[in-house]
């Protein structure tokens, strides 16, 4: 903990993100780049699907963003209303965007996938409507920080509807349990998984590649957005001196 | 039914979206730190 409280200082932190977000970056790229290989060329197509699952090579890394992008936000948004630290308010702030976009391709490839394997592009059921449901309260999360930082506000307010919108998070992944419905029910788990490994092999390099990419982008807003309120901070003090 | 337009197309729609998604957040670091 006490590493994490120090790295939660502007300074260490920008001192240690400078150098670590084109690691993160083009080492995701890389990774995205052989997954990708991996998946269209060396997998065989599924029995029953055919090649279409190859989408389940970026459809799951995008749920997986998109589910883990909000998990971040309400880790940090914990941790800024215990410990007040104002960099997890950033934090918190700068994976809003690419979560909600994460969320949304979720969806995207997911409905493309749906038409020629279930023969429908869209279906009211619960794993598709749920997440549906996140990219909007992403929506609702960006808009209510923005409008809290415009008007001066301390950051309580986006982060208690950041800890409040993690209830949708446990709802999307027992959605296919409760309600069953179109979407198959849970094919990859912590240990096993109902997909034979000739199929799998792939999906590991592509959840790392996403992740690393996240990452840097996360890394590249929260930059962003320390060195716009620095910038800030010294108008403001030249405007009163 | 031909499946590779579908495959085409998510792949096309995923690495479209990031790409984009990347540029904006480097263009505004870039900006915000010079």
């Amino acid at each position: 903990m006490a590493t994490l409280h120090a790295f939660a200082n502007p300074a260490r932190f920008l001192k240690v993100a400078r150098p670590l977000t084109p690691i993160l970056f083009w080492a995701g790229v890389a990774l995205i780049v052989v997954g990708c290989w991996a998946g269209l060329t060396q997998t065989p197509p599924d029995y029953l699907q055919g090649e279409t699952v190859r989408i389940l090579y970026i459809h799951v890394p995008a749920a997986w963003l998109g589910m883990g992008g909000w998990s971040g936000i309400a880790i940090s948004s914990i941790a800024f209303l215990v410990w007040r630290h104002p960099l997890a308010a950033v934090a918190a702030r700068a994976i809003a965007m690419p979560g909600a976009v994460f969320a949304a391709l979720c969806l995207v490839t997911g409905s493309i996938w749906g038409r020629p394997t279930w023969g429908t592009w869209w279906q009211w059921d619960g794993r598709l409507t749920s997440m549906l449901l996140l990219v909007f309260v992403y929506l609702g999360y960006m808009a209510l920080a923005r409008a809290d930082a415009e008007r001066g506000g301390d950051g309580r307010v986006p982060a208690i509807y950041g800890i409040a919108g993690s209830v949708l998070l446990p709802i999307i992944r027992y959605s296919v349990v409760w309600w069953n419905t179109l979407h198959q029910g849970p094919s990859i788990g912590l240990t096993s998984s109902t997909i034979d490994g000739a199929i799998l092999w792939p999906l590991p390099i592509m959840l790392a590649g996403f992740t690393f990419v996240f990452a840097g982008i996360v890394l590249m807003r929260m930059r962003a957005m320390l060195a716009t309120a620095k910038a800030e901070a010294r108008m403001r003090r030249m405007a009163r001196a | 039914m031909n499946p590779w337009p579908f495959v085409i197309a998510a792949y096309t729609v995923t690495l479209v979206g990031g790409a984009v998604l990347a540029i904006v957040s480097y263009l505004a670091m870039r900006k915000a730190e010079k």
